[in-house]
């Protein structure tokens, strides 16, 4: 165990040489980059002996990190932003091929216009492509998830790609003391796993084939299936984390909702601030809390129902948008988990942060008001609306 | 006949990957290409058509294999005696 300086990224990449990781392939884009140049740094001083592959776009990243995973390889790739969007049509790929790659994302806003700053555009686009999608909230917690993510990916009854989502700057770039796991305890908590089928030269397979209409609806079908009975197994894996770093993160972080009158839920890093606003203004007598949830995919629709029945309204703040909508990607969820569970609690869209704008203890405090006037006149004037748009 | 998800080996890997020789595919199809021999000729058009081929000579009689005709009907519009009709599959 040691206590190091690190930021979001150089945690990634620190947690991806302990892990021995056999190929690394990646295209560098803000605010990724530094993420896979410490890893290629290792690569290249000895530390870690891997394949580092410097492709010409995403679209090869993911490609190179699929096929290696194919073939039995322990692979890393990581990107951004519109880099993730170039990856789409392979995150498909990878998942219905049930290949364990373990993505970083450093969430980034996607064009136009061109911004390199956070949100959670890039990653809600991705939402349909089949992987498990987990969400940090700091340095540290980036460092565990990576290593948790091995294990879950692996794991004989999941076998599908992770990716970990680490907002762009806000976690990336923000250096933080991080408590990491010893070599041994790595390895021991996320061995080398082979699996059957394999390409192998010595015994061809078909990976990709074609799925015609009497082939496809099963194939598919086996994939989704395994997405969502991977719960057990990621929640099986913090808790086995829990053992070797004494750090457990759960599927969701809940603060002071019991007998909120209000629960604002979040994703990633603004969870802590959210947490902060919560307890001053529990001092000052307003009952609200905070959820801020980790695990995306698959969605824990039934443990979010249950903590949100307790309270009196929900407001839930999306960093990303979906145009049309009634509402941003997180809040559509949460309404049609409420609805499905038949939890009768009036729900709000907030949308904040979108290209990186500041969401300050002011916005959140507002957020939290809303909330509170739901909670008092069981009323939502507005289902969805936009915290510091300038209009 | 779809296989059970149970039956399909994990992520769609194909152990025994075969060509179409081998696998067929003329369940794709939902028109039949059929030839009335008392019209047909024998010219060899409808031989010469065909992208698969799936249409053979026997004893200069042309005949469809149905185990690779995927119906698309190029050998009933160039059939100069009009021998050759699109039958329904499910008829």
């Amino acid at each position: 165990m040691k206590r190091l300086l690190l930021s979001g990224n150089t945690a990634v990449s620190y947690a991806v040489k302990q892990l021995d990781v056999d190929v690394v392939s990646a295209y560098p884009i803000t605010p990724q980059t530094t993420m896979v140049e410490k890893i290629s740094e290792y690569v290249a001083n000895g530390e870690l002996n891997a394949e580092f592959v410097p492709v010409e776009s995403e679209h090869s990243a993911l490609t190179v990190a699929l096929t290696a995973s194919a073939s039995g390889a322990r692979v890393f790739t990581s990107t951004s932003s519109q880099g993730l969007l170039l990856m789409h049509e392979i995150m498909f790929i990878t998942s219905t091929l049930r290949l364990p790659v373990v993505m970083g994302i450093a969430d980034r806003a996607v064009s136009a216009p061109i911004n390199i700053w956070n949100d959670h555009s890039d990653i809600m686009a991705q939402r349909d492509t089949g992987w498990i999608s987990i969400f940090a909230e700091s340095a540290q917690e980036s460092y565990d998830r990576t290593i948790q993510a091995y294990r879950i990916a692996e794991d004989d009854r999941v076998h599908l790609p992770v990716n970990l989502n680490f907002d762009g700057f806000i976690l990336t770039h923000t250096y933080e003391p991080v408590v990491t796991v010893d070599d041994e305890d790595v390895s021991k908590y996320a061995p080398r796993k082979t699996r059957s089928l394999l390409l192998d030269p010595r015994t061809p397979l078909t990976m990709g084939g074609l799925g015609s209409p009497e082939y496809y609806f099963e194939a598919k079908y086996q994939s989704i299936k395994a997405l969502e009975e991977s719960f057990p197994t990621i929640v099986d894996a913090d808790r086995e984390f829990e053992r070797i770093s004494g750090r457990k993160y759960g599927i969701f972080n809940s603060y002071m909702t019991e007998g909120a009158d209000t629960i604002l839920l979040s994703m990633g890093s603004i969870g802590g601030s959210i947490r902060e606003i919560a307890r001053r203004m529990r001092g000052e007598g307003s009952k609200v809390g905070s959820l801020s949830l980790k695990l995306f995919r698959p969605f824990p629709a039934r443990q979010v129902a249950d903590l949100l029945s307790q309270a009196e309204s929900v407001v839930v703040l999306d960093k990303a948008t979906s145009p049309g909508a009634i509402g941003g990607p997180l809040f559509l969820e949460i309404q049609s988990c409420l609805k499905s569970f038949d939890v009768q609690v009036p729900a709000m869209n907030i949308v904040a942060g979108l290209g990186g704008r500041d969401i300050g203890p002011d916005d959140i405090r507002s957020m939290f008001e809303r909330g509170l006037k739901i909670a008092h006149t069981k009323r939502v004037d507005k289902i969805q609306d936009y915290v510091g748009v300038c209009q | 006949m779809p296989k059970k998800v149970s039956e399909i080996d994990e992520g769609f890997v194909m152990k025994a990957p075969k060509s179409s020789m081998a696998t067929k595919t003329g369940t794709w199809r939902a028109f039949k290409a059929v030839i009335d021999y008392n019209k047909c000729i024998s010219c060899g058009i409808c031989w010469g058509y065909c992208p698969e081929p799936a249409i053979y000579v026997k004893d200069n009689k042309y005949i469809v294999d149905y185990d690779y005709c995927k119906g698309c009907g190029l050998c009933a519009q160039e059939c100069p005696v009009k021998a050759i009709t699109m039958a329904r599959e499910s008829d």
